[in-house]
């Protein structure tokens, strides 16, 4: 409730009042799916059915479908793992972080990016568990007590810090993103008509009222839940970076991962958040509330992040050149001129020069340049992860040992399965549940909306102005 | 519960600056407030109705301390007590490798227990009914409940206080 300066443009507009905010989002809730969600959602049911047989083909009869061989041992598999865990950053990242940093125009974003954050990190653990090839000894690298002799996990292996790190992501994600959620199931139960739904969103909303002192206490714990995601969020995609860094391989072996890991995930969240957000706001006519404003604030985010990603590319050759390793030295420069310089370029192009369009201002305000380059940057990052992963190891030490990777069927149909499973829960919640923060888009509303609700029942603008409690804010 | 059998007296407020406002001037009328029910939440509000500062960090902290405890015996009961292994030449116990799991089970704890404890002391929970004195307290209005039996005041006296005080509406409710 502080005065923001008129020279702000506003985060909400058309003028809503509080009661629009309810009825414009919880009309997509209460109303029948219409037909556009329909024919997404079983496009995206088929996707994931297809995916899902091969997957099961996948464990069937293990490994050997993949196109891996003893050379290249990791592939698309832990690509897709890195990738979709970097896209599950954005969600985070927004809710938490750009709370810290009071950043309002998260409001609008936040609900869906959360969503989209635990659904990538499903994705991202479906990979762990298929790369196991014998996924029901997964609970192997949890530490249990066992009938081996009791021998432990090593709590050395970083492999074992990314099962605590994914794992406590993707449980205090979900715990933050329900707690957000709480309020606004209150208030579709509240508007419920018939008994299952008020019955399933009554269960749900936890019995909620919002009585100032829980609201209090909601404000309370979300800043703190927000403090410790944000040190969790960064701790993630360090420790998956260390999977490589702490390894001996050339190109691998190097200290400026955790932070060229980071940005790199925040870059490719980002990227998908616009994706699913510009989407997401024609279909359900979110315009008032995700406007060109949260659009272009988060193509400033992506610009500054894939100038870092740039940035820690150029390091990592200058490093090799300049430690006089002439291994690291090789590792880089097969990368770029060695037989996969076309994934090595791809990823320069799409991650380091396409975000730099975002510079003029009619592509960063623009929807159509803002989805085109959200999707290059996103193609760009998997792009990176593979040239990281693949090109690093098909040089093997020996020369008689040098090899090339190249897909099957299944390791396409495994990551077309993460898709289909991406979308077909992206698509059920933004159906069933609010896809905006109502409860936190009403509390921006006054501050920054183009004009203040005009309903003030008897007490006029001036009046409510001159009361104690404005005065005392505006202070 | 201890609202059961009581009269309340119930003002419904359209703006929240005007329900911030309302709170200040009936609570310096001497009159005690139940509670303000509010779509989001509202800076100020609950210490100007005067519940106390939530101690819920102080649980958090407790919770956090707790997680690095389970995550320090953990880490040293099973790789320096129950099976100790040289593993890259290194010491059985390097606590330094064991941050990372030391760091996320001091997050996961703090995190599932404050939250946890936020539910249970302001009971909520899958079966709880909650208490509306107004249904549109989670849509667009900001609503006022007086217990009756804990004010001096008469009823009338209160109904005016919340009218002047710029309520569009005042009623009366029997929990």
């Amino acid at each position: 409730m502080h005065v923001t300066s008129p020279v702000r443009t506003p985060l909400v507009t058309g003028g809503k009042t509080y009661a629009d905010v309810t009825e414009d989002i919880c009309k997509q809730v209460e109303g029948k799916p219409t037909k556009e969600w329909k024919v997404a959602f079983v496009i995206s049911l088929a996707v994931l059915a297809y995916g899902t047989v091969c997957l099961f083909w996948t464990w069937w009869e293990g490994l050997g479908v993949w196109g891996l061989n003893k050379t290249v041992g990791w592939a698309w598999d832990i690509t897709n793992f890195v990738w979709w865990v970097g896209i599950g950053h954005a969600g985070t990242l927004i809710s938490a972080i750009l709370l810290l940093f009071r950043q309002k125009w998260r409001t609008s974003i936040n609900r869906a990016a959360e969503a989209m954050t635990i659904f990538a990190v499903l994705c991202a653990a479906s990979f762990i568990l298929m790369h196991m090839g014998r996924p029901w000894l997964a609970y192997w690298a949890l530490p249990l007590p066992n009938t081996f002799g009791s021998l432990w996990v090593n709590f050395n292996s970083p492999l074992v810090w990314d099962v605590f790190a994914i794992s406590t992501y993707f449980s205090v994600s979900c715990l933050f993103w329900y707690v957000g959620l709480v309020p606004d199931l209150a208030t579709i139960r509240d508007r419920a008509q018939n008994k299952v739904s008020k019955y399933i969103y009554g269960v749900l909303s936890l019995g909620w009222n919002g009585s100032a002192r829980t609201w209090s206490r909601y404000e309370y714990i979300s800043l703190i839940l927000a403090g410790l995601s944000t040190p969790l969020v960064l701790s993630v995609h360090t420790i998956v970076s260390m999977d490589f860094a702490t390894s001996v391989i050339p190109g691998w072996h190097t200290t400026i991962f955790p932070p060229y890991f980071v940005a790199g995930a925040i870059f490719s969240g980002f990227a998908m958040v616009q994706n699913l957000m510009l989407v997401t706001r024609v279909v359900y006519k979110l315009e008032d509330y995700i406007t060109f404003e949260h659009i272009e604030s988060m193509n400033k985010i992506i610009t500054l992040t894939g100038s870092i990603v740039g940035v820690a590319y150029l390091t990592e050759f200058f490093i090799a050149w300049y430690s006089g390793v002439e291994y690291e030295s090789y590792a880089f420069y097969n990368r770029m001129a060695g037989p996969y310089w076309w994934a090595y370029w791809a990823m320069m192009t799409c991650n380091v020069i396409s975000p730099q369009l975002f510079w003029s201002r009619k592509i960063r305000r623009s929807v159509k340049w803002t989805f085109f380059i959200s999707v290059i940057v996103n193609i760009g990052m998997w792009f990176e992860r593979f040239v990281i992963i693949v090109t690093s190891l098909h040089r093997d030490y020996v020369p008689s040992s040098w090899a090339m990777f190249s897909p099957t069927m299944f390791d396409i149909g495994d990551y077309i399965f993460s898709f289909g499973f991406f979308f077909t829960c992206f698509f059920l919640f933004s159906k069933y549940l609010p896809v905006i923060n109502m409860a936190e888009v009403k509390g921006v509303i006054k501050s920054t909306s183009e004009k203040l609700p005009l309903k003030v029942s008897g007490v006029s603008k001036a009046e409510r102005l001159a009361s104690p409690a404005y005065k005392k804010d505006a202070e | 519960m201890a609202e059961i059998n009581k009269k309340f007296l119930v003002g419904v407020y359209d703006d929240e600056d005007i329900a911030l406002a309302a709170v200040n001037k009936i609570k310096s009328a001497g009159v005690k407030i139940y509670e303000v029910y509010s779509p989001f939440a509202i800076h100020g509000m609950d210490t100007a109705i005067g519940h106390p500062r939530s101690r819920i960090g102080i649980a958090a902290f407790c919770f956090g301390v707790v997680g690095f405890l389970c995550a320090l015996t953990l880490t040293t009961w099973t790789m320096g007590i129950d099976w100790p292994m040289v593993i890259g030449g290194k010491d059985p116990l390097s606590y330094p490798n064991y941050v990372p799991a030391m760091f996320e089970l001091t997050v996961l704890f703090t995190a599932f227990g404050m939250t946890f404890t936020f539910f249970i002391s302001n009971g909520l929970g899958p079966t709880v009914k909650p208490l509306l004195f107004d249904p549109r307290c989670t849509d667009n209005k900001f609503i006022m409940a007086i217990d009756l039996s804990k004010n001096k005041l008469s009823e009338t006296e209160i109904e005016n206080l919340i009218k002047a005080s710029g309520a569009e509406e005042v009623s009366v409710k029997q929990l």
